[in-house]
């Protein structure tokens, strides 16, 4: 008998609904706290941060930004290679960078300079990997963070993998990843997923939902509502965040980590945003789209939105040139110690392709040294 | 000591792993309650639990690519794809993260992950089960690639690839799981990788196979001994890395080489030793080295797969060749 099954009256608890419930993808609903104004639309949902935590939010967001576009200049003068820029995806990663913890795990993808610095990875070594030396994957100070992962959607199932083995560990850490719009096409998104869901893992996948994989736009990627309404079919929460607006990814991380700590297993968060700048800094984006499109964006722009903020609750005081001007100086030595990093050795090449390094590999090392030396003997 | 199939020396291998390891976990599609569908890990999950030996989701890149995030955190995973050609869903895993990760992260984090699956034809079976991608992987740099022959060297190779702290593939002839009983010792033993083992000595030919085709190589060695030919048989058990050594020092005694394979021939674990004998025995060799390997086809259905199967009269047929050039 039905009537059997219900609760009585008094075992309920009485709770606030959870923030993912409000927001039901089906509907597409989207949560957004501030507007592009910078006013409080949605006071109930307004996390309870000090000035001072917005301040320092709002500073790392600046400090990731500078040099995300230091990163493309320095593209432009030949002294760094390809670099993927982060322009406008700024607020994600840091609402993120406040909640991840020393000893949580970071599956980047390619386009994660904010939360891997958030992390603890040094903008030496950011540079170091865009001139072309695997030793920028080689994080000095960082625990827990993967290298940059190139292969579209392959690293989300790094995150599923670890998400294992902090639950068989029992310990309380949690796997972070991040993913394009263009990635959620991939098999690796849908199985990382799954398996994510099956092992009822603490994995917090992210979708930076930035409008474009290179130039093909998201409606030419799914036919689906939206893309957080994917992990629906998975089992597991999904929602969809304006992902411009720094408290709305902070109050959606914080339930997604507080969640995943608790054993409740993996969220899909999509955070809406806009690749302001290019694919790399070998993509063209007026190839694709238009001025108007961007200027459109442009009005959400994630800094501007939280700095309106503080000016309204007068919480700014800085000087903001007299800070990008002390920012870029940091940054400048970070790449100057990055080209002082030293010549490639030949060793680099073979050494790290194995622990134990087969015979066969240490006679190429070796006849490639034979070659060297007559090289150098002809001069 | 007791008496062992090659299914019963890598469960027990893996007993001996699981028993004294905590950190390593077994899983693939099937390999759970069942035991997997060749019953190679059969009665593991019973004794070590489901958190330890369990079934996963029907996904092989998954299969991998969480085993990859597991080994870059603590664990050392086993695991299981159920066969040859079913293995290539996962092969971005493999070629793109599994075998790089070491490298692309400067020694930062290991692998020690390894990934076992039956391989080879000759069982009658279906399309996409009696492949031998054996040369696939092992063009791939940062990976090593093993296959036994026999219960002793499966449980010994295991064993130590699962003991290595880079990451292997593991490939089972699934041809001869139940076909060969040995004595097998009871205790743990490892089997170093990267070396091949010379199973017979002689002095006429050089015969280098692997796998399943050791068996039919052995063979063709009676009927060549009738003949009055002398052949030294290897088995190189290790395909990545190679062990050049024992090979050039065999041909170097035998001057005649002949190589057999169940894998298309072009590109092949054929072609790099066809390379390995004339860069290491030029001047030793007194006829062309022969391969004996599968056409550049599919590996046909149960009707035609007898015409594609290395026979050992065949094997014989070159041999003899080869010792009258």
């Amino acid at each position: 008998m039905i009537s059997n099954l219900k609760i009585p009256e008094k075992t309920i608890i009485k709770q606030p609904a959870m923030i993912f419930d409000q927001f039901d993808p089906r509907e597409d609903k989207i949560l957004r706290i501030i507007d592009n104004e910078g006013e409080v639309i949605n006071k109930e949902l307004m996390p309870d941060l000090d000035d001072e935590t917005i301040i320092k939010a709002y500073k790392s967001m600046l400090y990731a930004r500078v040099a995300d576009q230091m990163a493309v200049s320095f593209q432009r003068q030949g002294r760094m290679y390809t670099y993927p820029p982060i322009l406008g995806q700024e607020a994600i990663q840091i609402a993120a960078g406040q909640l991840i913890r020393e000893d949580d795990w970071l599956a980047p993808a390619f386009r994660e300079l904010a939360i891997m610095m958030a992390k603890g990875v040094t903008l030496k070594e950011i540079f170091l990997y865009y001139m072309g030396n695997e030793h920028g994957s080689k994080f000095s100070k960082a625990n827990h963070v993967l290298p940059i992962c190139v292969p579209i959607g392959s690293q989300l199932l790094h995150a599923t993998g670890i998400g294992y083995s902090i639950k068989y560990q029992k310990k309380d850490e949690v796997a972070f990843t991040f993913v394009g719009d263009g990635g959620t096409s991939e098999g690796d998104f849908s199985e990382a997923l799954n398996f994510a869901g099956v092992w009822n893992v603490p994995v917090i996948f992210t979708i930076q939902n930035n409008q474009y994989a290179i130039s093909v736009p998201v409606k030419s990627q799914t036919k689906s509502v939206n893309l957080a309404v994917k992990a629906l079919g998975f089992g597991i929460p999904g929602i969809k965040v304006d992902g411009n607006d720094f408290f709305a990814m902070y109050v959606a991380y914080k339930e997604a980590f507080d969640n995943a700590r608790a054993g409740k297993g993996a969220t899909l968060i999509e955070a809406l945003t806009y690749r302001k700048g290019a694919h790399t800094t070998s993509d063209d984006p007026s190839k694709y789209r238009t001025k108007e499109e961007e200027q459109e964006w442009d009005k959400t722009d994630p800094l501007v939105r939280l700095k309106k903020y503080m000016d309204k609750k007068g919480i700014w005081h800085e000087n903001e040139e007299k800070l990008i001007e002390e920012y870029k100086q940091e940054i400048d030595n970070q790449f100057t110690e990055a080209e002082n990093f030293g010549a490639y050795p030949l060793d680099d090449v073979f050494q790290y392709m194995y622990v134990d390094m087969p015979e066969g590999l240490k006679k190429q090392k070796a006849d490639y040294e034979l070659f060297q030396a007559w090289k150098e003997s002809r001069k | 000591m007791s008496v062992m199939t090659i299914v019963q020396a890598i469960n027990n291998a893996l007993d001996i792993k699981l028993e004294e390891d905590k950190s390593i976990v077994v899983y693939g599609e099937d390999t759970g309650k069942e035991g997997g569908v060749f019953r190679v890990t059969e009665g593991l999950q019973k004794k070590y639990g489901v958190e330890r030996v369990f079934d996963s989701p029907l996904a092989e890149s998954a299969i991998v690519g969480a085993g990859l995030g597991m080994a870059l955190s603590g664990l050392r995973p086993v695991v299981e794809l159920q066969f040859d050609g079913f293995t290539y869903p996962a092969f971005n895993q493999v070629i793109s993260n599994v075998s790089r990760m070491h490298n692309r992260s400067r020694g930062m984090y290991k692998v020690p992950m390894v990934i076992r699956f039956p391989y080879g034809g000759g069982i009658n079976a279906l399309e996409h089960h009696s492949e031998s991608p054996e040369a696939l992987y092992a063009h791939i740099p940062g990976i090593k690639v093993v296959i036994p022959s026999t219960p002793h060297d499966a449980k010994g190779l295991l064993i130590a690839a699962i003991e290595s702290d880079d990451p292997v593939i593991f490939m089972e002839p699934k041809r001869i799981y139940r076909a060969i009983k040995q004595e097998v010792s009871d205790d743990k033993f490892s089997i170093p990788l990267g070396k091949a083992k010379v199973l017979t000595e002689g002095n006429d030919v050089t015969l280098v196979a692997f796998g399943a085709m050791i068996r039919e190589c052995q063979k063709a060695i009676v009927m060549a001994k009738e003949a009055g030919i002398s052949v030294e048989l290897i088995d190189l058990r290790t395909i990545y890395p190679i062990d050049k050594e024992t090979i050039t020092d065999s041909i170097k005694k035998t001057g005649r080489f002949v190589i057999v394979a169940e894998a298309p021939e072009s590109f092949s674990v054929g072609a790099e030793l066809m390379a390995i004998a004339n860069e290491e025995a030029f001047l030793y060799l007194e006829a062309p080295p022969k391969r004996v390997m599968g056409f550049d086809t599919i590996v046909p259905l149960a009707k035609g797969e007898p015409l594609y199967m290395i026979t050992p009269e065949r094997i014989f047929y070159e041999l003899e060749r080869t010792a009258k050039y």
